[in-house]
């Protein structure tokens, strides 16, 4: 894991490799957070293509914001981050489902 | 879903949870907790350091068995800029002792074990079951919870709230307002893994010894915000955490941050051969006793990170957790005793309990510490790369003489933030701090 990416800048680092450490139950064709549909996202919404920590969301060819939640590490940020726009529907995933921390 | 009536119902069991559920169960309360995750733990994230203090209070010879890491002997502070840091490094023998008072610990191992206790005690623990919403009488005092387990409800005399930072349920029912992203950081963390020995030599450590380091500079590119490493038995805890109002106006993602913290040259041989096995993110309330909401009401009071209980200056927040949790419980136990109603001005005497105790004086004796981090960005980038320089110029030997060096290291902090700017942060600290 040493070897990921660049080091002090700014260009991405892929965190893919890194959530496939992770365990996780998904919740198939349920996803916890699901975002209503725009035409325009927010700036806040736009901010979490970057801020996600499990990078959940993207930009879609018609610049919309898309999230596949699979990854989700369930911090709750995105949530925040929205809560003053409402383009999220965010839920916690049914007992039992979602991410399991080996460690935490 | 469950017929019968509970005295209690937990919500959640991470510290403040567990603690609550185990000091009510110990005293006799029939006490049903319920936890999203499949085992608890499994949801939960810290760095993470125990502080023994707490736990004792709750369970005196939790020694005997609870999954310890390392006791910690010897606290590293850094200030770092891109190539160096400053340290204040305090290793003490007298650490070593009978009974240690910090030990570093993997959470979802010691959440474990801390459930079953709790279990033990006599709780009932209901895994993968989600709290969906409160249900309250129609004068709007709280009964009980429903979940996801089909719908099913539970009903109890109060709901203790131990939820967690993000808890929705509290939220939702309209007890307090959303967190705001300016009193909120997100940290992401990683585990790397280690043979005992390397790590034992890597920190000159021997036996259950343990180092933990917390650092702060331009590591969070400006942000306010700070990184951490604790040593483990056989793994190495690395994160590193900012203000996610921070996060939003800048460019840098959170992996981003941790991954050059981790390549820095004043960590990368830290970590140097190691394996990550996870790799987690969680939410921790930084807004401190301003943030801090309504802590209780008619059938329900709020712990843990849930009601903000974080002291963000000394990286405390599952000691505040885990007492918060207890005086919640024998809060209930006493009025119970009493055959008193579970109602809001008979809890109000939860807030004089803990009014009494570190929680609360902590809290309020660093009310002003997260405004003026947040709005003194110097601290986090300015300073630290002051201070290096400063350093690099005093320990340099080039042939300059020295009254010419104290002269440039001068020079340099008034050009980095004038006299006027150096007087006024740090008398705004000192004032923060008081």
């Amino acid at each position: 894991m040493m070897n990921i990416g660049e080091a002090g800048g700014t260009a991405p680092v892929k965190v893919e490799e890194r959530l496939f450490q992770n365990r996780y139950m998904v919740d198939a064709g349920r996803p916890h957070i699901r975002i209503r549909p725009h035409e325009t996202p927010s700036k806040a919404l736009l901010a979490m293509t970057r801020l996600c920590p499990a990078g959940c969301y993207s930009v879609n060819d018609r610049g919309q914001v898309e999230a596949v939640v699979d990854g989700c590490v369930e911090c709750g940020t995105c949530r925040v981050v929205t809560a003053q726009t409402g383009e999220l529907e965010w839920n916690y995933p049914r007992g039992g489902f979602g991410v399991l921390f080996k460690f935490g | 879903m469950i017929e019968e009536r509970f005295d209690a119902i937990v919500v959640g069991a991470g510290p403040s949870g567990n603690a609550a559920a185990y000091t009510m169960a110990k005293e006799g309360l029939k006490v049903l907790q319920l936890e999203r995750g499949e085992y608890p733990g499994s949801k939960n994230v810290q760095g993470a350091i125990l502080y023994a203090d707490a736990l004792e209070k709750i369970i005196p010879d939790f020694r005997e068995d609870a999954p310890l890491e390392r006791h910690v002997i010897e606290q590293r502070l850094w200030t770092m800029d891109n190539g160096s840091h400053v340290g204040m490094h305090y290793r003490s023998d007298d650490f070593n002792e009978e009974r240690p008072n910090r030990y570093t610990i993997i959470r979802a191992q010691f959440d474990r074990w801390f459930s079953g206790k709790v279990r033990e005690a006599g709780a009932v623990l209901l895994c993968e079951t989600t709290v969906t919403e409160l249900l309250r009488d129609t004068a709007g005092r709280v009964i009980g919870v429903r979940t996801d387990r089909g719908g099913g409800t539970a009903f109890a005399d109060i709901v203790i709230l131990g939820e967690g930072v993000n808890g929705l349920v509290g939220q939702r029912a309209g007890l307090r307002p959303e967190l705001k992203p300016d009193t909120v950081a997100l940290a992401v963390k990683e585990m790397h893994f280690l043979p005992r020995e390397t790590i034992e030599a890597r920190f000159n450590l021997k036996g259950n010894e343990g180092v933990v380091i917390e650092a702060m500079g331009t590591i969070t590119d400006g942000m306010t915000g700070t990184g951490f490493l604790y040593t483990n038995q056989e793994s190495i805890s690395i994160g590193i955490g900012c203000i996610v109002s921070d996060f939003t106006e800048s460019n840098r993602t959170p992996y981003g941050l941790l991954e050059a913290f981790k390549r820095h040259p004043s960590v990368q041989p830290l970590l140097e051969g190691s394996e990550c096995k996870e790799y987690v993110a969680h939410l921790i309330p930084e807004g401190g006793y301003n943030a801090m909401p309504q802590l209780y009401g008619d059938g329900w009071i709020v712990v843990g990170d849930a009601g903000q209980f974080v002291n963000a200056v000394h990286r405390e927040g599952s000691n505040l957790a885990m007492t918060t949790g207890r005086i919640a419980a024998e809060t209930v136990v006493w009025l119970k005793r009493r055959r008193e109603e579970l109602s809001k001005g008979n809890l109000a005497e939860y807030q004089r309990r803990l009014e009494e105790t570190f929680v609360m004086k902590d809290m309020k004796k660093y009310r002003k510490i997260p405004d003026f981090l947040h709005h003194n960005k110097h601290f986090f980038n300015l300073y630290p790369k002051l201070l290096s320089g400063a350093a690099q110029t005093w320990f340099r030997v080039d042939g300059v003489d020295k009254r010419t060096k104290e002269k440039q290291i001068f020079q340099s902090f008034r050009a980095g933030r004038k006299l006027t700017g150096l007087i006024g942060d740090a008398f705004k600290l000192a004032r923060s701090w008081r």
